[in-house]
Order: structure tokens, then sequence, then C-alpha cells
């Protein structure tokens, strides 16, 4: 049995360790009450097998305190199930936590828990439970409650509120692969005879199989091409020369060359040619579309925000959606929930943490009658605020929707692709004219054929498939990297960056993990007396000591001073505590090179603590570009760190401190406008309006289903330090596109020297097409392939 | 050999039937998830082993 094989300390639930707290049911070990909880929970369902299809597949729950009463107003519900009536409600809920096949396994069965949730399914990819419910028997909430009881919290913000179901992409692409597949499949079928030879007897046929290829030809130009012809129309009209034009030329030329042939009985026509073009392009146009559903790379402050608040009226707390928050509002935000809206402080201590917002990292105390700005996170007891602005009109949203950070897609760079088909596309319109002019003397009918021709077996069906199918392939090696781009065309812009600026707070520090490491031999009472004295500094250090020993119990604290850039002092349940920098303390000189902070008890020396800045891992790696990229930090932080950073860049200058979000904008902009490609690596909603102005913003996340800003590419914390050879396989990747360009132009040259002569067999069409297509296609995969393992990147 | 025309006409209706076929399970919905139903058909239907508890 899979019990006997964990060991004695880690969570039979969630595979943590056992050791602060521990917790045993049916000889079975847990970490928390929460975890045990669960376990109980799914015993009493008799549904433990979820334990045996993987070791450990729970999510710890050592914090859990969710409250879900807004679930029950009417309006919110409404927003949220897709379907409801008097007796049955549809609903679809997205769980970031699916993560195996015991989840799958479990929330399928929920029906064994509640009779009254009839159906429900996971869509594992989108991380989604899609349920049908009777309404009647179990409310809304119940049914969260439900799915938080046995360990899978939905995710619910605003956003998806706001947003709907997207269902369907609109446009029907695999639909249009089966039309073109299955009438490229036939018409090869028909074609055969043809290049096989029909004896004098067969001739009859060959007129009917000339119908049947046209007939067949018919949805391919028409259903299935007809973006190719609309594309190539529009950007004409803006005076562009795409790859769409070529490619609408070819296939226009090939289905009139066919349709006329067959007409006139002079030969067989180009159907199969036709159809296994647009057969193959539009497989590419698949490959290039590879999207992730799980992941949101558009993501806005509403996600970021809870749906309902608790709002207080008379004494009386009750949830209220944060749409209905009006001006005057009371509303009560507990321990490590966002404050929604612009509001004063009414009651109680707030502590906020704005580093998502600001970047700078302490938090901020405020007092009674303070504004409180939106978007900060209250860390210390639950306090009471007065709304002074909707949430539409924050400082935070008004932030977001800053003209300025709202910019327009299209100055991006051109791809590779774009560059090259125009000047493809005028050599082509050369070389067929010519050879018009040069066979209109001799003979119309050759003339014709060879003009013909040369746009048939130059249309860049090979070129315009290297690029989605190498940038496919890239992008999965990125994925498997956790480092997830939005669109293929991504991989391009990351092989053209020469400029790389970092955020701070989050992005190359790691959140919340604070680096003390305790060299003072403490008793637990002396641990309390430290405790007691920090927790009534708001000193950065104080508060990371206070958060090092936290638990400890506090004591009654009195003559209390704080010298500052020295230290504290005070009397603590009748000891003298001093609690500072070495020089402070002892009158000695501040020999340490790290933050110290030095504790002394009665006038004993009692050891001191060590502040090392945890800097995420790989950041010398990244140091090391400098050779060929410029790296500039940009912290909204002050400058506390400067000395540590230092020897990460190049020198004073390229560290910019207390940038506001306009002035990290305007930066990026100014190295943009000197020339500079510009990538922005940051985290915060501070960083949002530099990752939409540089070139490539990419957003850090140590969980990529947690709230990221809007961003071209989300990156996980952990994959920070192969971020030299993402930039180095990037650029592999568009000399993968360079290299196999140049074949398909060779297969072009062969094609041209048979069109040129005007005596172009539909045979040798019909073989060099899908030949150079199959030759790009493996050669592009192998190549990415080799190029990954080269940079290490498997 | 007018046989051929019957038979090119049956294979064409048949490759129709199966291109429908594929249009049906498109429109049904059945290529939006394709990759839980692998994990879903390995997962037994009834807790075999009742001692796990």
């Amino acid at each position: 049995m899979a019990v006997n094989i964990l060991t004695q300390t880690t969570c039979y639930h969630c595979g943590n360790d056992c050791d602060k707290d521990h917790y045993v049911l049916d000889g079975k070990d847990f970490c928390c009450a929460g975890c045990k909880g669960v376990y109980k929970v799914l015993s009493n369902s008799g549904l433990c097998n979820y334990y045996s299809y993987n070791e450990h597949p729970g999510a710890t729950r050592t914090h859990v305190e969710k409250r879900f009463e807004y679930l029950d107003d009417p309006s919110i519900m409404a927003d949220l199930v897709d379907f409801t009536d008097e007796n049955i409600t549809i609903l679809t809920l997205y769980i970031p936590y699916i993560h195996c096949s015991s989840c799958i396994w479990l929330l399928e069965q929920l029906n064994r828990f509640n009779p009254a949730i009839y159906y429900s399914r996971i869509d594992f990819l989108k991380k989604q439970v899609s349920l049908r419910f009777n309404n009647r028997e179990i409310s809304l909430r119940q049914v969260v409650e439900l799915l938080v009881d046995i360990g899978y919290e939905p995710l619910i913000n605003l956003q998806d509120v706001i947003k709907k179901q997207q269902t369907g992409t609109g446009d029907n692409l695999v639909k249009k692969i089966a039309v073109a597949g299955f009438c490229f499949g036939n018409v090869m079928l028909l074609s055969f005879p043809e290049y096989l030879g029909l004896s004098e007897y067969e001739q009859t046929f060959r007129h009917f199989f000339g119908w049947l290829n046209v007939l067949f030809s018919l949805p391919v130009v028409f259903y299935c091409g007809r973006e190719y012809f609309q594309s190539a129309y529009t950007n004409l009209r803006n005076k562009i020369l795409n790859i769409d034009f070529p490619l609408a030329l070819g296939i226009a030329v090939l289905f009139l060359r066919t349709l006329i042939e067959v007409l006139t009985h002079a030969g067989a026509g180009f159907a199969d040619t036709l159809c296994g073009l647009v057969f193959f392009l539009l497989v590419g146009k698949f490959v290039q579309r590879k999207t992730y559903y799980h992941i949101s790379f558009e993501r806005d402050y509403r996600s970021f925000f809870p749906v309902a608040v608790q709002a207080v009226d008379n004494g009386i707390e009750k949830p209220l959606p944060l749409s209905a928050l009006k001006v005057g509002q009371r509303i009560r935000i507990r321990s490590n929930e966002i404050i929604p809206a612009d509001a004063i402080l009414l009651n109680g201590e707030a502590r906020i943490d704005f580093s998502f917002v600001t970047g700078e990292s302490a938090p901020v105390t405020k007092v009674w009658g303070e504004v409180v700005y939106a978007g900060g996170r209250q860390i210390g007891e639950a306090i009471e605020l007065e709304v002074i602005k909707p949430v539409s009109q924050s400082y935070l949203t008004q932030l977001w929707n800053n003209e300025a950070f709202s910019r327009s897609q299209d100055n991006r760079m051109q791809t590779f692709n774009q560059k090259v088909s125009k000047y493809f596309s005028i050599v082509l319109l050369v070389i067929a004219l010519g050879s018009l002019v040069f066979w209109l003397p001799v003979d119309v009918y050759r003339a014709f054929s060879a003009f013909t021709a040369v746009l048939i077996v130059a249309c860049p069906c090979a070129l315009a498939l290297s690029t989605p199918f190498t940038m496919s392939a890239a992008l999965s090696v990125f994925d498997r990297n956790f480092f997830y781009l939005k669109n293929t065309a991504v991989v391009e812009q990351l092989a053209r960056i020469n400029t790389i600026v970092l955020d701070k707070t989050g992005t190359i520090t790691i959140g919340g993990e604070n680096g003390v490491s305790n060299n003072a031999q403490l008793s637990s009472y002396d641990e309390q007396l430290v405790y007691s004295i920090c927790s009534n500094s708001a000193h950065p250090l104080s508060v990371q000591i206070c958060d090092y020993l936290k638990g400890a119990e506090k004591l009654r604290v009195s003559n209390y001073r704080e010298i500052a850039g020295k230290g504290i002092t005070a009397w603590v349940d009748g000891h003298n505590v001093q609690v500072g920098s070495q020089s402070f303390l002892t009158g000695g000189v501040d020999i340490a090179k790290s933050t110290e902070v030095h504790l002394m008890i009665n006038e004993r020396y009692a050891g001191y603590f060590s502040f090392v800045n945890k800097y995420r891992e790989g950041l010398e790696d990244i140091a090391r570009l400098a050779a060929d990229y410029k790296i500039y930090l940009l912290s909204g932080d002050q400058d506390r760190e400067r000395k540590n950073l230092l020897p990460y860049f190049k020198g004073e200058g390229y560290m910019l401190f207390n940038q506001s979000p306009q002035q990290k904008l305007d930066f990026i902009k100014a190295l943009q406008l000197a020339g500079k490609k510009v990538m922005m690596i940051g985290d915060g909603l501070n960083d949002s309006g530099a990752l939409k102005q540089s070139d490539l913003g990419i957003a850090i996340t140590d969980n990529v289903n947690n709230f990221s800003p809007g961003s071209d590419a989300i990156l996980d914390g952990r994959s920070l330090r192969l971020l030299p050879a993402f930039l180095k396989f990037s650029k592999d990747s568009i000399t993968i596109i360079h290299i196999s360009f140049f074949i398909s132009l060779c297969y072009n040259l062969i094609g041209l020297s048979y069109a040129v002569s005007g005596r172009l067999s539909p045979l040798i069409a019909a073989i060099l097409m899908p030949l150079s297509t199959a030759t790009i296609i493996s050669f592009t995969s192998i190549a990415t392939h080799l190029a990954a393992k080269k940079r290490k990147l498997s | 050999m007018n046989i051929i025309y019957f038979l090119i006409g049956c294979s064409v209706l048949l490759a129709l039937v199966f291109l429908g076929a594929f249009f049906w399970a498109q429109r049904n919905g059945q290529h939006d998830d394709l990759y839980t139903p692998s994990v879903r058909i390995l997962l037994d239907d009834e807790p075999t082993d009742k001692d796990k508890k």
C-alpha cells in the first residue's frame, strides 16, 4: 500500500514536511488541520482512491480563510453562471490547482459528495470544471464551498465576471483544413491515371476526371483559400506587399489555368497542386496559432481585484459586489485582502503592502484619516475604510487606463517574413512578366503557359511554412522551460532585443522571502523580548525580524525609543533591550559586509541577525550578458540595495530607483527613441506601462496562474536563470528560418528553370510542391530540436 | 468500364460521409478537449480496494 512507502514526516495529503505541527488520522500524517480536514471529507465519502493515483496529490491547506457569502448575491450569481433556470444551474469554474489525474478523478466524482450535483467534467488543459447542479438543493455558494473543502478552490475574480465566457474562436480553421484535406485526397486519386498514362480507350475518363477535379477545386479556392484573397486585397490597398499576395496570385493562377485546360481539353491542369498548396498553407496557419488556454496574457486590474467586499452598514457586515460600491460606503478589509478603491482609513491600524502597485517593498503604515490608495494589500489586523472614489476612478484604475499605457501594437518590429516577401513578390512578378514578354513574339500560347507556370512554381508555400513550423517548435521548447510566449511572433522579437531592463522588487528579488539568518543564541524568552521590541518599529528590518520570530508572545514594552538610522531601545518586561547597528550598541565601527542587526539584552551582547538579500538564481548569468546587451535596473523602490546590486550592473548610471510607473514608461520610450530594442522584465502593476511600451514585455511570476500584468510573455521565476539561453536560442531559431528560406529558394529555382521555358508539366509541379514542403517541415523541426539541445534547453 | 463512374461516385460519397462525420464531431465539441479523455480512460469507475480508507 502506498501509505507504507511514505516517510514519516511528509504530509499524506500535500507532501509538505510535517515538522512544526503534526496531525495524525488513520495512521497517516498531516502537516496541518486543513490537510487532515480534506482527508476526512474524502474518507467519509469513500473517495480515498484519490491518493492511489498519485502520491500527495493535494494542495497544502495551511492558510485557508475564504469567505464566499458574496456568492449568495443574485447579481454576482447571474454573472458567474453560464445558464440557470428554476431547477438547473450550469457553471464553469477555473481551478488553478488542477494538475494531475487524481484531480480529474476526484472532481468528476462530486456527485458522491452531494447528489444534487448531476454532472462535473474537467477540461485539464484549461483547468476548468463544468458543473450542472440542482439549484433547489444546493446553492452556488455551497458548491464553491464544497470545492474549497476538498482542496480545490476556484479562482473567481472580476475579470471572469466581466469578460463572460469566450466561446469559439470565431473562425473555423479546422473545418477549412478538413475540407482542403478531403479535396486534396480525392483530387490526388483522380489525377493519378493522368500521370500514369491513359490509353486511347480510356480517353473519355480524362474529361470526366478533369471536371471532377475542377469541382473539387471550387470549395478549396472559394472556401478554404478565401482569406488569402481578402488579406492580399486589403494589403494591396494599404500599399503593402505581404506574403499573402504571391500566395493568392498562385492560387488564382492555378485555378484559372486548371479551369481553362479542362475546358479546352488542353491538359489535366494543376488541381492537385492547388489543393495540396492550400491544405499545407492552412496546416501551417494552424500550427502557428498555438495558444495557452490556461494562461492569460491580457489580464488587467480587474482580475487583480476581488469580486466583492465586506460592506459595513450600521454595524452590520454584508458582502457587496465591487460594481455596486459607492462613494461614502464603509468597507472592512481583513488581513491579506486587497483594497479595491481609494478610501479613508476610519478604524484600525493599517499596514499596507503596496509592492505590487509601486514596487516599494516595505509596507506603508497609515493612520486614522489618511487616504489609502486602491491596490494595496492589508497585512495587519482588520481595518475599516470609507470609500472616497468609485472603483473605476481610483488612482490604480486610472493609471491602468492611462492613454500612454494603451498603445497600438503596429509599431512593433517587422518580421523577417514580412521583409522578405516584399522583395520576393517583386522579383516573382518581374520573372513572370519577363518570360511572358520573351515568348510573346514566338508563341502566344507558350507565353501564357510560361507566365502562369512561373507564378505557380514560385508560389512561396515553403517560405510561408518555414516560419510557423520553426516558431511553434521553438515555442514548445520555451514552454518546456516554463517560459510562455503569447504567440510565435514573440520569438522573433526576442532575437532582436539589444537592451534589457529589469525591475527589482519581485523580479530579481523574490517576493515575500526574506533571507534572515540567526547568529544569536536566544532562549525562547529572549526571542519574546526581541519580538516585542521589534513589533513596535515599522523599519523594514524590524518587520523582517518580526516575521522571522513569528509566533512569539508579545510582552509589555515601555520607554521605547527609536534613533533613526541607528536602532531601537526599550524596557521590555523589566529588561533593557537594545537592537540596532553594531556601532550603536558597542560603539565600535561597522565592519560587516552584509546588513546586520545586533542585539543587546541587559547590557549583554546577545549576537546578531544578518540579512542576505535574496536574489533570484541566475542574476550573475544575466549580468554576464552585459557584453552583448545593455542592462538596466528600473526600480520603484528606494535605493537601500544600491550597493548590493552594483556588482551586477555596469555602473550607477544603469540603476534607477524611486521610479514612478510613468517614469518607467518614459525611460523605456527614451531608450527606444535612441534606437534600442528594449525588453522589459517586470512583475507588478507599476511595471505594466513599461511592459506595454517595451518591444518585448515579460511578466515574471512564481505561479503562472496568479495575477500578472498584461505582457508578451510570462516567465516562471525559476527559469530566470535560463534567460541567456533563451536569448541565444531565439537567435538560433531565426538562423533556422533563414536557412529554410534558402532551401525553399533552391526549390523555387529548380521549378523556375522548367517554368520559364513554358514546359512545366503538372506532374513536376505536383512532385515539387509537396517535396519542398516536406523538406522544410522536417528541416525546421530537426534543426530546432538540435539547437535546443545545444543551448541545454531540453 | 462504365462501372468506373459508379465506383468513383461511391468513393466520393463515402468520403463525404466521413467529412460530414468530422464536421458533426467538431460541432459537437468532441475536439474541444483533446487531453482529458486520455487520462480519464485510465481511471477506474469504482474504487476496487476499499481497504485504502
